[in-house]
């Protein structure tokens, strides 16, 4: 067994180790921390795979913007497992049941299935030789695959202005903030100066 | 993945990485401690103040004396805490700032590793920065310290944005994602298009994107809670923030963490914005300068700038940053990255 | 006046002249003193540690007239008065001052008739344990013997004032 397949062993063995985790562990700040974890034994996985780019967007994007968030929403959740495992045992044939027929499934397509020996050589984008693979994803990503990536764009930006629009609301009669007139003020403007006779008042 | 390691992966033994690692590391982290009382002097300079002034010559060891001091004291562990995560979280802050340095270039040729894709490992590290200061304020229980995990979370997420913005920009310029070819790409520039190459700071980014070099300092204070962004820290309202709770060497590892990603941006504001290790003016006397010392001069000069706008700037309100984030920076730096873009494609010129 | 400020706020014109301010007051002289090698100037009025004061002759000067324990608003000072046993005089038996309570209001030294009691010049007298800031009458005795040349050239000074 050479260094490579012992990685690949040991960051596989954490992913489905960590993945599993998530699932089985009581606190839900700990899940997150495991799934943070599973997703960094798979950057492993793809940087052992030589797409040293996804690794890194994986790492960027998803442990480093959306567990992020994950964890800032399970943080604030304040969960009551007491109420939450009521009623366990009255799921429990239900469950069981849809779990073995899936089971079943399961070994039934991959009883079936064959790896193809001669896949490699039939990848539609293969990686030029003189090529990062960064350059080489964004070759394939704006030419062949332009407008699924634009139109993937597209999908993401009406979620988000979507998003906004369900949550925004303006009610009338609320005083905003104006940054700007806010440091426009200056003492000429904001400041009145007069002399008061005593006694008299304004 | 032949491109991805060295191609003499099997001749560098384990043992001389190792080796480089911890040269690495041991000089950081003595640079860290002498910048850190810079920062304090810088900070007492403009107050008036002397500043540190007592431990070694002006002072010079006080961060070694405050080291002994951290690591002598009784760590304490509030009773209501999640003691794993809460001893986890100054752990995962000072590793991922210290981890970042592995792609640095010092010099030509002075890097641990050589990595094709340097820059996207150190924002993906340094976006790593943010489980520390939540896990540390979640784990604290405490409610400074969750608000202070809870600014600063929605802080650091708000900035990277721009600043990931303003290094696909640069990145246009250059044309590789390499720290080391990023260097490379500002030896030609301005200075060579006028006709006097030997004005070789002319030719750094600096000049060419200059907003972006404003918009990268700010916001790489505000990625790194420095002030006038330190709110998840701030005295006046929380306390400490997110660090209420810790003492002794966990608080000494959250402080290392702050420091070496601090250092850490003043480092990549170096690389990207001002030439690396590259002269100042490629002249004689100048360029038989070694390398590293430009590098850490102008690492020194990047961290001045740090430390005097923690004196003269006040702290941001909350809603202010997070205007400053999205109203401010990301539409500037998105309109940057276009007017780039469209210089590289119609104008053709090199930078 | 809309787009000066706009200007300004896009070249970041305020921070760029704090920024020179800052430059300004860091290389300028400083203004705190290197403390424990350095010393500030000390008012002859200034009210430090507090002494007892005896005569010439070597005499302790309190009377135990009791006003510096009434007249104290912290209540730190406690008196016991009694006949001294060798030639039966008035004297305190205690004069004991909390320097915990104490807060240095000078009550005391004003309201002795014979000047017994005064606040010298001292100022550095920290110490590890609460129990050692419970003042008696021989450390405050000592104190008077200790700062006595300094607090009467003080008195001196302030005198032509009073």
């Amino acid at each position: 067994m050479n260094l490579f397949s012992a990685f690949f062993y040991l960051f596989s063995t954490l992913t489905v180790a960590s993945a599993s985790m998530v699932v089985f562990s009581r606190n839900p700040v700990h899940s997150t921390l495991f799934l943070v974890l599973s997703f960094f034994n798979v950057a492993g996985l793809f940087v052992l795979l030589g797409a040293e780019f996804l690794a890194m967007t994986l790492i960027l994007v998803y442990v480093g913007a959306v567990s992020v968030l994950f964890l800032f929403i399970v943080m604030m959740l304040d969960i009551n497992f007491v109420k939450l495992n009521e009623g366990f045992m009255s799921y429990l044939p239900i469950g069981a049941c849809v779990m073995g027929v899936l089971l079943i499934e399961l070994f039934i397509a991959f009883g079936a299935w064959k790896g193809f020996p001669n896949a490699y050589n039939l990848l539609q984008a293969p990686i030029e030789e003189h090529l990062s693979n960064t350059e080489a994803l964004g070759r394939v990503l704006y030419t062949r695959y332009v407008y699924h990536f634009q139109s993937a764009g597209l999908i993401l930006l009406i979620a988000m202005i979507g998003a906004i629009v369900l949550t925004l609301r303006h009610k009338p009669g609320v005083l905003r903030q104006v940054v700007a007139d806010q440091i426009a003020r200056c003492p000429e403007t904001s400041v009145e100066i007069r002399k008061v006779k005593s006694g008299q008042g304004i | 993945m032949h491109d991805f390691y060295p191609h003499n992966v099997e001749r560098v033994s384990v043992l001389l990485v190792a080796f480089q690692s911890v040269l690495i590391l041991v000089s950081l982290l003595v640079l860290i401690a002498f910048l850190l009382y810079a920062d304090r002097k810088v900070w007492a300079a403009v107050q008036l103040r002397r500043g540190p002034n007592v431990v070694g010559p002006f002072g010079l060891l006080q961060s070694f004396a405050d080291l002994l001091k951290f690591a002598l004291k009784e760590p304490v562990i509030p009773s209501g805490a999640n003691k794993f995560v809460f001893l986890l979280a100054p752990l995962v802050m000072s590793i991922s700032a210290l981890s970042a340095w592995a792609v640095i270039p010092f010099s030509e040729g002075w890097v641990i590793s050589d990595l094709n894709v340097g820059i996207l490992y150190i924002f993906a590290m340094s976006s790593l920065g943010v489980y520390g200061v939540i896990l540390g304020g979640w784990a604290s229980n405490s409610k400074y310290a969750f608000l202070g995990a809870l600014r600063s979370a929605a802080q650091m997420v708000s900035y990277e944005v721009s600043i990931g913005l303003v290094i696909i920009s640069v990145l246009l310029c250059v044309g590789s994602l390499n720290l080391t070819e990023i260097i490379q790409a500002q030896r030609t520039g301005l200075a060579v298009w006028l006709g006097l190459p030997w004005l070789s700071f002319l030719n750094w980014f600096w000049l060419p994107l200059f907003p972006l070099f404003i918009i990268f300092f700010i916001s790489a204070l505000s990625e790194t809670n420095r002030p006038p962004f330190d709110l998840p820290e701030a005295e006046s309202e929380l306390v400490a923030g997110f660090m209420v709770e810790y003492s002794s060497t966990p608080y000494l590892l959250f402080m290392l963490g702050e420091y070496v990603a601090i250092v850490m941006m003043c480092a990549l504001t170096t690389i990207l914005f001002l030439g690396g290790w590259l002269p100042l003016l490629d002249i004689a006397p100048l360029n038989w300068v070694p390398g590293i010392v430009w590098f850490i001069l102008k690492l020194w000069l990047v961290f001045f700038m740090f430390a005097i706008v923690k004196a003269f700037v006040p702290r941001y309100r909350y809603d202010q940053l997070m205007r400053l984030g999205w109203k401010v920076f990301l539409p500037l730096s998105l309109l940057m990255l276009f007017i780039v873009a469209g210089v590289r494609q119609y104008m053709l010129l090199p930078a | 006046m809309k787009i000066v400020q706009s200007v300004n706020a896009l070249f970041l014109k305020e921070f760029i002249f704090s920024f020179f301010l800052a430059l300004r007051y860091f290389f300028s002289p400083k203004k705190t003193i290197n403390y424990p090698f350095e010393k500030g100037h000390l008012s002859p009025r200034f009210r430090g540690e507090h002494a007892l004061l005896r005569y010439p002759n070597g005499e302790e000067r309190c009377i135990a007239c009791k006003l510096c324990e009434a007249v104290c608003p912290a209540q730190a000072i406690t008196i016991e008065a009694g006949p001294r046993c060798d030639d039966g005089t008035r004297r305190t038996l205690r004069y004991d001052i909390d320097m915990v309570k104490c807060i240095y209001c000078g009550f005391c030294q004003e309201a002795c008739p014979v000047d017994a009691i005064v606040e010298g010049p001292n100022f550095e007298f920290a110490v590890e344990t609460r129990e050692e800031l419970y003042y008696n009458k021989e450390k405050l005795l000592s104190n008077g013997d200790k700062w006595g040349d300094a607090i009467s050239r003080n008195i001196a000074l302030d005198s032509s004032y009073r």
